[in-house]
Formats: C-alpha cells, sequence, structure tokens
C-alpha cells in the first residue's frame, strides 16, 4: 500500500521538530519530503549566538545531519526554494519547475527579519541577524575590526551585539524605548543588565531613534540620530523584530494575517496544510521563541497520526538572554497592576534582582537577573496555575529554598509540572515519559527508570526530582532505594558492599567475582566492568590481572578518544616544568605525523590532538627518547600537580613549591584512583597554582604546609576544606599520599575525591590520616607497595611492540595483497 | 550457517585473521575496500561484525567495550546490539549499524567482502 505523502516546507527548526515528533509517534506512517530555502542541513538557529559569540561552532549546531535524513528516509530538497502552492491539485511547485504532490502539507516558512525603511538601508556592511549567511557576514566584518551599531535592543540585537563585542569590535547598541528588552524586562532588570553590557564592551543608547545610515564608497560608514548625533561604524546591523513568512500562503489564497492562520489543530484555512512555527498566527499570537514552537510541533504530530483530542492552546512565553556570565530570564506579565503584588529580590554584592508577580494567589509573572536558575520553576508554576499562597514566604528564594523549608510542599509543585516539563535537561526527558515509563512500562526503581528513559543518566542533577516523581506517580510502589544505590544494573549491591566481599571473600578476578555476588548478567555491563577491574586492582596489587577489555578505551589505549576517533596525547611535565629538549621532541612529534592541533592544557602541560590510533605507538616511541613519559590525562588516575614557582623564583614564595610539586608527582603517577586526580601545590597563600580548588592541594606558608582537600572546579565548583598543617616538606608528602592511598580504598568508582569526603566525612578523614599516625604510616605504606606494580610507563610498553592488537587493525593477507 | 560450502562457493568471503586476533570482549578492525568493519569477539566466543559507526555520531565501536551481545560506544555509551546494528535501552529505534556476514571455520575469521 502507498504510504501517505507528507511534503513539509521549510527545513528550520519547526519543520524538522515537527518530522521528528511526527517519527517518533508512527514513522511508516508518511512518505516525507523537506524543502529548506537554505542549502544546508538543519541546525539550531536559536544557537547563533553563541556561533558570532565565538562560543560555539557550525558543527556544534546541527541537529539533523544529512545522514538522518537518510536513515529516516526523508527526501531533502535543501537550497530549492519553494515558489508555489496548488491547493487544488495538492502540489508544490519548487524553484526549476520541480513539482512534488502531497496528501498532507506542513508550511514551516519560518519569518524574515523585519528591515528598517531607512535611507542607505541597502549600503554594504548592512546586515540582518537571522541566519547562517548572516553571522559569516559579521565574523568577517569583526575579523577586519572596528566599530559596530546594533539597532534593537531586545533579545535577538543584544546577542548580537555581545557577540561582536566578544569578537573585539566596539559595539554601540541603539534602541528606540527607555529599557533594554522593555517587552521582557522591567527599568530594574535592564538597567543592571545595561551595566553588564557594558562591562562587556557594548554602550548602550536609549530612547535614540535612527534617521539615516550613511555611507561612504557603497560601503556604510554611520548611523545618523534624530538629535543630530552620528555614530560611525563599519557594520551595521538590524534587529529590530521578525515578520512571519506568509507570503507563499498568501499568494495560494489561504488565510494570512500577520501570520497563516491556524486553528488548535494547527490547520489552515485549508484542512489539507498546516503551518507550524514563526510563519503561523494562532489565536492572534505568532510567536518567535523556540519552546512554542515546540509545543506546536507535538499537537501538529498528534493531529498528523490521528490523535483526535490533540489541540493547542497557545503557550506561556519565557525568554532567556543567552550572553554569557549574565544570566537574564523573563516570564509571564511583569508590569504588575490591579490586584497584583510584587515580590522583590535584590542582592547588590552579587548583583542580583528577582521579582515576582503574584495574582490572586497565582504567580503570573517573573523576572530574573543574575540568578536564573529557578525560571523554568517559575515557569511550571504559572503555567500550572498552581495556588502558591501558602509558599510565598520563601518562593522568591527559588525552589530548593522552598522545599527544604516548606515540608510536604515540594510535591505539589512536581504535581504541578506539566507532562512536557523538562526534568532531565541533559538527555531532554520531559516528566510524561517519566510518568509513562513508570505506570505503563512497570519501572518502579530508579535505576530502571533511568536505564531506560535516560533521565538523570548523565549529570545526576535532577536525580531528587525523578525521585519525587517517581514516589508521586507509584505511591507506595515506589521502590525508593532505601540502602545504599547499586552498582549498576547487573546487581543489586552496592559499592560498599562489593569492595568488601572483594576483600573477606578474596575474591580476585572479574569471573570470579561475578560468580560469587551473583551478576545478574553474563559478563556485566559498560558500567560495572571498569568498576570492578578498579576494585580488584586496588585490592590485590601485584597480584591481579588487569583486564584491559574492562577498561574504557583510553584507558586502554593510554590516550583519549574525540569525537571523529582520533586520540590525544598528553606527556607528562613533572610540576609543570619543561626544557627545550621535551619541547623540541613534542615539536618535531606534531611536524612528523602531522598532529593537527597543539593546546596547552589547564593542568600544565601539552596536548597534542587528533593523532590517528595507529600513530599511538611510534608517537610515544619518538616522545619517550625525549625522556617524555606518559601524563595520564586519559585516566581514573593522578592526572597533575600544577605548581608556581615558589620560593626558587618568587619573591614571595615561602616554600620551593615547584620541588615539592615534583616530589609528590614523582610519588604518585601511575597509581590508579576511583576517579581522576588533580592535585596543585602553591608556594604561598597568594595561590597562584589554584591548589584550593584541587581535589588535594597544598599551600605553602612561612611556617610549613597547609593541606587542602576536596576542591572542585568541573560540573560542581567547590573550595577545598583545610585537613591540616604540616611543619616538613616530608610531612606534607606523607599526609597527601595518606589521603590519597584512603580514597583509593574506600572512595566509590567514578566518585571524585570531594563526593567521597562529603560522604565519608571531613572529620573522620581527618582522625585516620592526621590524627593516628600509625595508620597514617600504614596508608602510605600500602601506596608505596601498589606503587611498586603501578610505576611503568605504559607509553613505553607499548612502543616497544606491546599490546599492538589495540592499536593496528587486522590486516588480511587477501585484501594487503589486493590493495 | 554452515560455512564451508559458502567458502567454497562464494568467492565474496574474505580470511581475516585468526579467531585469537581478537581478544574475548573485545573487537578489532578491519580496513575492507568497503569501509572499516569492527569485528567483535563477545564472552562466549561468538563472532560479529558491524560497520565501525554508531548510527549516533560515527563513534568507532571497535573501540568499545563489549558486554553481551552488545557494545558501549566509546562516545556517548550507546548500547548497540551486535546481533542487529540496532540501538538497545533508551535510544532503541534511534537508527542502526549496517551488519557485516561473518564466519568462523577452523578457528580463521571469515567476512563477507559483498557489501
Amino acid at each position: 500500500m502507498d504510504r501517505e505523502r507528507l511534503v513539509v516546507v521549510g527545513n528550520g527548526m519547526a519543520g524538522c521538530r515537527a518530522v521528528e515528533e511526527i517519527l517518533r509517534r508512527d514513522p511508516g506512517r508518511y512518505e516525507i519530503a523537506v524543502f529548506g530555502a537554505e542549502p544546508r542541513v538543519n541546525y539550531n538557529r536559536i544557537m547563533l549566538s553563541p556561533v558570532l559569540a565565538g562560543e560555539k561552532a557550525f558543527a556544534d549546531i546541527v541537529l539533523n545531519d544529512e545522514a538522518w535524513y537518510r536513515d529516516n528516509g526523508i527526501g531533502l530538497h535543501a537550497g530549492r526554494a519553494v515558489r508555489a502552492l496548488d491547493l487544488e491539485r495538492r502540489v508544490v511547485r519548487a524553484e526549476g519547475g520541480l513539482e512534488v504532490p502531497y496528501d498532507r502539507l506542513i508550511l514551516a516558512t519560518g519569518s524574515d527579519p523585519v528591515r528598517l525603511p531607512l535611507p542607505g538601508g541597502d549600503l554594504r556592511g548592512v546586515v540582518t541577524f537571522r541566519d547562517l549567511d548572516d553571522v559569516e557576514a559579521m565574523v568577517a566584518a569583526a575579523d577586519r575590526g572596528g566599530r559596530a551599531v546594533v539597532i534593537g535592543g531586545g533579545l535577538l540585537g543584544l546577542e548580537a551585539a555581545y557577540g561582536l563585542a566578544r569578537r573585539g569590535m566596539a559595539v554601540t547598541v541603539v534602541h528606540l524605548m527607555d529599557v533594554l528588552m522593555e517587552r521582557q524586562l522591567d527599568s530594574a532588570a535592564g538597567f543592571l543588565l545595561q551595566q553588564a553590557l557594558r562591562e562587556r564592551g557594548v554602550d548602550v543608547e536609549l530612547k535614540a531613534q535612527s534617521t539615516a545610515i550613511l555611507g561612504e564608497d557603497g560601503r556604510v560608514a554611520g548611523l545618523a540620530l534624530a538629535d543630530g548625533r552620528v555614530l560611525p561604524c563599519e557594520l551595521l546591523v538590524m534587529a529590530v523584530g521578525i515578520r512571519p513568512n506568509a507570503a507563499l500562503a498568501r499568494q495560494a489564497g489561504l488565510r494570512v494575517n500577520r501570520g497563516v492562520v491556524v486553528d488548535d489543530a494547527m490547520r489552515t484555512s485549508d484542512p489539507f496544510v498546516h503551518a507550524v512555527g514563526e510563519c503561523a498566527e494562532h489565536r492572534g499570537v505568532a510567536y518567535g521563541l523556540v519552546a512554542p514552537i515546540f509545543d506546536m510541533c507535538r499537537t501538529l504530530a498528534d493531529v498528523l497520526t490521528d490523535e483526535p483530542d490533540a489541540a493547542y492552546e497557545g503557550s506561556l512565553v519565557s525568554t532567556r538572554l543567552k550572553v554569557s556570565g549574565v544570566d537574564v530570564f523573563s516570564a509571564g506579565r511583569f508590569s504588575g497592576g490591579e490586584g497584583c503584588e510584587d515580590v522583590v529580590f535584590r542582592d547588590a554584592g552579587r548583583g542580583v534582582y528577582k521579582r515576582l508577580v503574584l495574582e490572586g494567589g497565582r504567580l503570573a509573572g517573573a523576572v530574573l537577573f543574575g540568578d536564573a536558575a529557578d525560571g523554568p520553576w517559575y515557569v511550571e508554576l504559572m503555567r500550572s496555575g498552581a495556588d502558591v499562597s501558602e509558599l510565598r514566604e520563601t518562593l522568591i528564594f527559588g525552589q530548593a529554598a522552598t522545599e527544604a523549608l516548606g515540608g510536604e510542599r515540594p510535591s505539589s509543585a512536581v504535581a504541578a509540572m506539566a507532562d512536557t516539563a523538562e526534568i532531565c535537561g541533559c538527555n531532554g526527558v520531559c516528566k510524561g515519559e517519566i510518568v509513562r515509563a513508570a505506570t505503563a512500562g512497570g519501572h518502579v526503581t530508579l535505576e530502571a527508570v533511568r536505564a531506560h528513559t535516560k533521565a538523570s543518566a548523565s549529570c545526576g542533577s535532577c536525580t531528587p526530582l525523578v525521585e519525587k516523581l517517581l514516589a508521586l506517580t507509584l505511591g507506595d510502589d515506589f521502590q525508593a532505594e532505601t540502602g545504599p544505590r547499586p552498582v549498576c544494573g547487573c546487581t543489586r549491591l552496592a559499592h560498599e558492599e562489593v569492595r568488601r566481599r572483594i576483600l573477606a571473600e578474596e575474591l580476585k578476578s572479574i569471573p570470579h567475582l561475578m560468580q560469587a555476588l551473583e551478576w545478574s548478567t553474563p559478563d556485566g555491563c559498560s558500567s560495572c566492568r571498569p568498576a570492578l577491574n578498579y576494585y580488584l586492582l586496588c585490592a590485590w596489587p601485584g597480584e591481579y590481572a588487569d583486564d584491559a577489555q574492562s577498561r574504557f578505551v583510553n584507558e586502554r589505549a593510554h590516550a583519549n578518544i574525540q569525537k571523529d576517533g582520533t586520540f590525544s596525547v598528553v606527556p607528562r611535565m613533572w610540576g609543570g616544568v619543561t626544557s627545550a629538549r621535551e619541547l623540541r621532541a613534542i615539536a618535531d612529534v606534531a611536524d612528523k605525523f602531522a598532529i593537527p592541533a597543539v593546546k596547552v592544557t589547564g593542568g600544565q602541560r601539552i596536548d597534542l590532538l587528533g593523532v590517528r590510533k595507529e600513530d599511538l605507538p611510534a608517537v610515544w616511541a619518538d616522545l619517550g627518547a625525549a625522556g617524555l613519559v606518559s601524563g595520564h590525562a586519559y585516566g581514573k588516575a593522578l592526572r597533575t600537580v600544577k605548581t608556581c614557582v615558589g620560593s626558587e623564583w618568587c619573591r614571595f614564595g615561602t616554600q620551593d613549591s615547584t620541588g615539592l610539586g615534583i616530589r609528590i608527582e614523582k610519588f604518585t603517577w601511575g597509581a590508579w584512583t576511583p576517579a581522576k586526580v588533580k592535585m596543585a601545590v602553591s608556594g604561598c597563600p597568594r595561590n597562584c597554582a589554584e591548589a584550593t580548588c584541587k581535589d588535594i592541594g597544598v599551600i605553602c606558608v612561612d611556617s610549613g604546609y597547609e593541606i587542602h582537600v576536596a576542591g572542585a572546579a568541573g560540573l560542581h565548583i567547590k573550595g577545598t576544606e583545610v585537613l591540616t598543617r604540616v611543619a616538613t616538606e616530608d610531612d606534607a608528602l606523607e599526609l597527601v599520599v595518606a589521603v590519597l592511598q584512603l580514597y583509593r580504598e574506600e572512595g566509590f568508582y567514578l566518585e571524585r575525591i570531594y563526593k567521597w569526603i562529603a560522604r565519608a566525612g571531613l572529620e573522620a578523614v581527618r582522625r585516620r590520616v592526621v590524627d593516628d599516625p600509625q595508620g597514617r604510616r600504614a596508608l602510605y605504606d600500602r601506596f608505596a607497595h601498589a606503587q611498586t606494580f603501578a610505576q611503568t610507563d605504559p607509553w613505553a610498553e607499548r612502543a616497544g611492540g606491546g599490546h599492538a592488537g589495540e592499536f593496528a587493525p587486522i590486516a588480511p593477507p587477501e585484501l594487503m595483497a589486493a590493495e | 550457517m554452515t560455512i564451508a560450502s559458502a567458502i567454497t562457493e562464494d568467492a565474496a568471503w574474505i580470511d581475516v585473521g585468526a579467531l585469537d586476533d581478537i581478544p574475548r570482549r573485545g573487537a578489532r578492525r578491519v580496513h575492507t575496500p568497503a569501509g572499516v568493519v569492527a569485528l567483535f569477539r563477545t564472552g562466549d566466543d561468538r563472532l560479529f561484525a558491524l560497520k565501525d559507526q554508531c548510527p549516533h555520531k560515527l563513534g568507532p565501536l571497535a573501540d568499545g567495550i563489549v558486554c553481551g551481545h552488545a557494545v558501549a560506544c566509546p562516545l556517548h555509551n550507546w548500547l548497540i546490539d551486535l546481533e542487529t546494528g540496532r540501538p538497545l535501552g533508551a535510544d532503541a529505534g534511534k537508527g542502526s549499524t549496517p551488519t557485516v556476514p561473518v564466519a568462523m571455520e577452523a578457528g580463521r575469521v571469515f567476512i563477507s567482502a559483498a557489501r
């Protein structure tokens, strides 16, 4: 049977999201063809601002690459504009006369930027900010430097201005109104925003009316204002708004106001033609933000897969400005009025301003500046229309505070969330999916729901929310993890229990362990195998035979895999100290193997990126000849000991921080640990080596050494805590090593030191490594013993021909001959 | 499949090496005229061959961790069924990786060069 033919006009975010939603519901239903006017694959238009700012590359914002169209059997006509619709014959006619018939047609033609009808608008150097071509034009202009003027102080204009400033231009924003982003911000937030932009090199002219664009030799030279001033510039960006692109629909005779008029089923005035996205007008509103567009696409997909009750009822719009370091969020109504009351919070020190508008016990609007983390939570409260009068006291402090102080309240906030509310930002999992997995799917534990939906499977910060949601959905059926969390889905045992039994039952191989501990899978999974391999290695140094196949590729290949399957190579530089000879060897290797990128790392060493896996042993052989060894930048292992120059050179240095750092690194390199370990030694409290955000840090002081632990500067940021102070370098080394060994023995796999100490308690750790000299010495000795097996340079082994199968492909004789 | 007959009748089978060239619960790559193939050997000594590309972001599957009859892609941990080339678990239904016919005979490994 022939499938129904679905034609989509518009290959932007709306068109593609609509297709994705349809495929998700019923992949076989339609034969799909997509027309796009831009000659490229579909990309995330809202991320053009970070591309302009140089914070992302185009490749990072591609949503669907060519393979996606191919794999889903979608015919893509990129760079081919549709010229006409024949509603009578149900055919679209494209550039070059191509005619494609449809059973269902989706218009997703988006919008066009508004160009002000100013004299000089056609000069070279006058651009809008809408698509990748605009961004490329702006980047090219920025590369020549000079001055830019952006007309429009709304979301888009400010993002353009920020991006150009980041690229080194002197930027002025010209805005007609007296408040920036006046549709989203009140004057207080607008003022803070203006200040923040000035700090980032963007000047703002408010209440400024543009009258003419001035030119020289056909190129823009400045902008004339109504008050007589002229702002000289070499680039002028018009970012004053967008207009739905409804030309095709209008020409075909469909009903069009500002946009293509659609009903709640996203249907136009022709029952076989639908419209979504910025080209559509629904209940008198044409949206220009991504969230409502995605809402429309979901409804449309329901409609086109025969979901009779599907209806789009409009969206609550929220806005977030994408300017790094400036957190601005706005949703709902913020200009109070009759019957409204405001709750305002300010923190001058942190530059935070928050304002909530309450109306009849419900949240009607929110403006957040400086700390917008709770924006999505406020939106959910608005969307659900939940009664928040009882939360009034704590509401402004955000979700965490409200839940901590409000006892039973939080569940009502979870209950209030819409099914489409995103719970897991990393994996894009919404509430409805989790609820379905729990109810229809019968997954009643956090672990099972995580495995099934990926919710909380990446950074894990939404875990409490997922648990709350499961408790709410399943009631007594929710199997909360009363004990500690199991290692993975292959066992019910927790990390602690597994480690205990490895020692108690003298388990010395993975198969032995899996048998004894009744693993539920034949050979584990990619979560438990690396953990078990580490636990066994740590428990039985010199006895346990490391299982390469239970290690992640980085630790197997002793290099870091990159997105294109090549690897990066980071040689060790003891304490961050190198020499002309080492640098020369690195330079020679980069030349010889045509290594495309050489980068300085945060850990005071050099990263060679883009090395082919086959080349790794030869690269290491050359590096090894100059005395360079593996830096373990790829491992759950000791990474670097960062140092400052200390008393050797620095006029403030109190101790030989470089020497101590090198000594620590020479003693601890090669050690495998539960997660990566980064250390640093600073020569004085000015702390140039940034030791107070490391797993273990040493700060030298006049009277000796402060030993710091449990810092973090990655997914989480946390300053270290002082474990103790000691008088001599020997004492400092012994303490650092004792902490490291205790962590090796008791940390859970992938648990960084700061998390381990949060779980074990700083006091408990202190009792064992500070207050108990014998225990400390025993830890030190166990570490030293393990190191006798660990300190073999893995690069030298492999450069000498070891483990060749890991690096070289199989070379079949027949194929060799054929080549 | 009994491979002996297939090998003699169909010249498209290529002898790529010995079973022991591939580590148990591991993989090796083979460069063929039709592209790079990942050869997997599971814990129970079954053999599988797939195009060396994850359906997600083209990650090199031969570098993944092999568990059961599946491999975890080294880039983003998608779990790919070695039997079908299709993602398992939460990523089920999102594309697939082409499989390559593979066979073993007298300790030698053969793949079909037809594709």
